[in-house]
């Protein structure tokens, strides 16, 4: 068992650390290891045949046919062809998968569609609003993308900072976006473009 | 003026002349009609009434302007380069550029130093430096003849500023756009004259957006692994559990029973299973039962190989160089030092796994890939079609990173398309685990150093021995009397005047697949070379830094050397020209405040390390907590890499490379079990994370040397500035990495 802080995910009661996770505590917190646990169970879950699932994606309903226990970043990839999100880890290790759900990022990579039928998901190519605004602002204003694979799940982790932290400190932004993987090493840019952020949205 | 007045004269009058008595096609034909059709040919966006002088770029009457770039784009900025030294050439606006990835086409969109259209080696923008700029300066030439021809002045009254052509003496203007169809009709004039680089308007800016910028932070921009076709299906490949192991036989009845599988086809590296979603396609993987033949396959594990490193450093090897007699220094030193270093495979992990699209008809074969070597893909595809070259279309994507990985295994792609007959397009996708256990990856090495220092405390000698494979296999342009230059980069040409040098290589043969990894042999010769300095100094009882500027400061290229293996086009290039490593680690050391006192637990180290023709010191700041925990706070770099083409990219790639090289000398490794690499996932494999990122400050020297390449040179410097920090704030010396395997 590991105590964690997870409070950027609403639906947690209990978490295990599974055995067969070998990360550290740290990482582990990180890493969000109720995805683990969910994909654990998601595994032993006999496959059911495709059935109709209906998703709500940035605002629009979706009637999918696809198998339950589907990682919701493949519903949106391939079967709603939103492609922004991406595949980087399959394991809720990198973070390249964020969405939003009810507002909150989650790793949709191991997220079982049948988990978040009919709730409000939003991705990349969905994200409105004055804050979002900022947010991709500020990304533009400070050229953060290199290779720019990483980046809308470091967009859609920022805006989820943004809106329960407003302005949050550097150790704030180091522990909120450290479960985002950039191999460029675009982390002194985030840093600067959540900061830039918070203040241009705040007037 | 850059044109030819009298030759374009010359040429217009032809024009005129043969516009009134023949046919269009015969007219097309006086202008170069192939190269003219060949470039147009070869950029499928460019409309009729664009005007294409070149390979490079085509101006539309909407006043869009389009650059070809020949290097791929996957992170290094190249696209917004390659754009900015032929816009400053053309007089451009920003705004109004437009980048496009080119199709295979070697003859035009070869790399001038490799030969054939790849991307690589940092050498994507000095290639281009002459070629992008001089594509530039010809197409403002001729819109320029356009308006004089137009207005009927004469074209030095003309000039060209922020995408228009504009003759002040009658207050007439015209745009790009406006001006491209009569422009498109000239001939192209014969020769150009450049810019004084006093007069550069977008080289150097220091606020020019990148032009990928938008897309990348919308989320519109298009990777391989988001292409799709209608009708695509996806698949997943069963790949060796050990390096060199083959398949012998596989059953796919299981696979073949899930829903959504399609096919089940055996190509060159594994068994793909073909579905229609990734996930089936994945499942279908897991339950391929597979007979792999692993006669030949690797079963060693990390320590065994190590052992085995380990004796061979105790055996003299292939030289690399010599200076002087290092034994008889060695024999007659006050005093020697003696370190032995530790180099782990590493991955690259890109955030984007490889992929590929591909389509193959009866007569032609699109590929749709982030993969950098085009003409090797091209080469792949014909052998595995049996189609013709030019049937053989690659569409170039962004690359979701490479860092060296992204080759040319899109050919996989092919193999796959063709086991299903063509049917239907397909789509590749690697896992993370496939990414981060089948390699090829940064090599192991193993290293000795032996320093030797007279009894005034001068370095009299330096022995610097080398393990490990080689990433160029067989390269006859590389292997030097069976040394490849690339695993002794960086310390072959050590920059340090030192009497006595000697520098000796074992070539190990393994099965383990290796490549380049960002900065290639300066990734581990950088780190002992700069650490080993540091123990020396403190040995010899001077700062690291007055100690390096006193072996600065003679220049390493009027120094006598009986042996330096490395190619002849090489040699000039191979040392920093005098004295740039000693202007960059001047710049970082007063940036950083060296000599500066800093609380206890904390340390201050230096390195300075040129490769791929660039100078770069880092100052880097450690915390060293009471658990041994290591903080890296404040990174300061100085940089010469000739011309700043673009300084805020250059800025980039230097907090990027911090980052990278910090990554993996903290906590990145690859080994062995029994063959089987224990690693598969973010988990096994540690990269650097925000929450360890330091704070980086850039300073770029000015110059007006020719540009170099700056994805490289901007990791070597990092791991050892670390470790000399780290040493100052505990006296405690890392010679083994990733940092984590021994803390």
């Amino acid at each position: 068992m590991a105590a964690l802080e997870l409070d950027n995910h609403a639906e947690i009661l209990v978490i295990v650390q599974h055995p067969a996770c070998r990360f550290t505590p740290f990482e582990a917190r990180l890493a969000t290891c109720r995805h683990r646990w969910l994909a654990k169970i998601s595994s032993l879950v006999d496959e059911g045949d495709a059935m109709a699932v209906s998703l709500m994606l940035n605002g629009k309903r979706f009637e999918l046919d696809l198998e339950p226990d589907v990682p919701l970043l493949w519903a949106i990839r391939e079967a709603a062809g939103l492609t922004g999100t991406k595949y980087g880890c399959g394991m809720a290790l990198c973070g390249a998968c964020t969405v939003h759900l009810n507002g909150r990022a989650i790793r949709s990579c191991t997220t079982p569609v049948r988990s978040v039928v009919d709730k409000p998901i939003t991705t990349i190519e969905g994200v409105s609003g004055p804050l979002a605004q900022a947010v991709l602002q500020s990304w533009k204003e400070l050229d953060v993308p290199q290779c720019g694979y990483c980046q809308p799940g470091q967009i859609m982790s920022a805006i989820a900072l943004l809106k329960r932290t407003p302005v949050p400190t550097d150790d704030q932004i180091d522990t909120a976006m450290s479960g985002n993987i950039c191999r460029c090493g675009t982390y002194a840019r985030i840093r600067a473009a959540i900061h830039e952020a918070a203040s241009t949205h705040r007037g | 003026m850059p044109t030819s007045t009298q030759s374009a004269a010359l040429d217009r009058r032809q024009f005129l002349k043969a516009g009134t008595s023949t046919a269009a096609g015969l007219v097309l034909g006086f202008w170069h009609p192939q190269r003219r059709g060949r470039f147009a040919e070869a950029q499928t966006g460019a409309g009729r009434h664009a005007m294409v002088p070149n390979a490079f770029v085509r101006i539309a009457p909407d006043n869009i302007v389009t650059i070809i770039s020949k290097h791929c784009e996957a992170g290094q900025g190249i696209h917004t380069g390659l754009a900015t030294m032929l816009a400053e050439e053309l007089d451009a606006d920003w705004a109004q550029v437009r980048v496009e990835p080119a199709p295979a086409d070697r003859a035009l969109y070869k790399n001038l130093q490799f030969g054939s259209q790849t991307t690589g080696g940092s050498n994507s923008t000095p290639n281009s430096w002459e070629q992008y700029r001089r594509a530039g300066a010809t197409a403002r030439a001729m819109l320029m003849s356009a308006a004089a021809k137009q207005w009927n002045v004469p074209e030095s009254e003309l000039k060209a500023d922020r995408g228009t052509i504009v003759h002040e003496l009658s207050s007439r203007q015209a745009t790009f756009g406006e001006l491209a169809e009569t422009a498109a009709f000239l001939p192209l004039p014969a020769e150009v004259s450049l810019k004084n680089p006093k007069n550069f308007k977008l080289i150097g800016a220091l606020r020019l957006p990148r032009i990928d910028c938008k897309p990348k932070t919308l989320g519109t921009a298009v990777f391989a692994s988001d292409f799709s076709l209608p009708g695509m299906l996806t698949v997943v490949v069963a790949r060796p559990p050990r390096f060199g192991a083959v398949v012998r036989s596989f059953d796919p009845a299981a696979t073949k029973a899930l829903p959504g599988v399609t096919d089940v086809v055996q190509i060159s590296v594994g068994a793909a299973v073909v579905a229609n979603s990734f996930i089936a396609a994945r499942r279908g993987r897991d339950l391929l039962h597979i007979e792999w033949d692993e006669s030949k396959a690797e079963m060693r594990g990390t320590p065994e190989l190590i052992a085995e490193y380990r004796a061979l450093l105790d055996q003299p090897g292939a030289i690399a160089r010599r200076d002087g007699d290092c034994a008889q220094a060695l024999a007659r030193a006050a005093r020697t030092i003696t370190a032995d270093f530790e180099y782990p495979y590493l991955a690259h992990a890109p955030m984007e796994p490889l992929s590929a699209v591909v389509r193959l008809s009866a007569n032609q074969c699109d590929i749709w890939t982030g993969d950098w070597d085009i003409s090797d893909i091209q080469d792949d595809a014909v052998r595995i079609t049996g189609l013709k070259q030019e049937q053989i279309f690659i569409h170039s994507l962004y690359g979701g990173g490479s860092f060296g990985r992204r080759g040319g295994d899109a050919s996989q792609a092919v193999e796959i398309a063709k086991g299903i007959g063509g049917r239907a397009p397909v789509k590749l996708l690697w896992t993370r685990e496939e990414d981060i256990q089948t390699g090829p990856f940064r090599p192991m090495y193993l290293h000795r150093l032996v320093a030797g220092l007279d009894e005034q405390g001068n370095l009299i000698a330096w022995q610097h021995r080398i393990v490990g494979q080689s990433v160029l296999g067989d390269d006859p342009g590389f292997i030097i009397d069976g040394i490849d230059i690339t695993s002794v980069a960086g310390a072959s040409n050590v920059p340090y005047d030192i009497p006595n040098i000697l520098v000796d290589l074992h070539t190990t043969t393994l099965p383990i697949p290796v490549d380049q990894w960002r900065s290639v042999g300066d990734s581990h010769t950088a780190f002992s070379v700069e650490t080993f300095l540091d123990d020396v100094a403190h040995a010899a009882g001077k700062d690291p830094y007055e100690f390096r500027l006193e072996l600065l400061s003679k220049d390493p290229r009027n120094k006598e050397i009986l042996q330096l293996i490395a190619p002849a086009p090489m040699r000039q290039s191979l040392f920093a020209k005098f004295p740039r490593d000693r202007q960059v680690m001047q710049l970082a050391a007063e940036k950083a405040g060296w000599g500066t006192p800093l609380p206890p637990g904390r340390g201050r180290g230096l390195a300075v390390h040129y490769s791929f023709h660039a100078s770069l010191a880092y100052v880097a700041e450690v915390t060293v907590s009471s658990d041994g925990s290591v903080k890296v706070d404040r990174v300061v770099c100085a940089v010469d890499c000739g011309v700043a083409i673009n300084p805020d990219v250059i800025r980039a790639q230097v907090e990027g490379g911090v980052a990278f090289g910090l990554g993996a000398i903290l906590s990145s490794t690859i080994t062995l079990k029994q063959g089987r690499v224990e690693q598969s996932n973010f988990n096994g494999y540690r990269v650097l994370r925000m929450n360890e990122m330091p704070k980086v400050e850039v300073y770029i020297v000015n110059s007006a040397e020719p540009p170099s390449g700056i994805g490289e040179p901007t990791v070597p410097p990092i791991g050892p500035a670390v470790s000399n920090a780290i040493f100052a704030a505990t006296g405690r010396r890392v010679r083994t990495l990733p940092l984590s395997s021994t803390a």
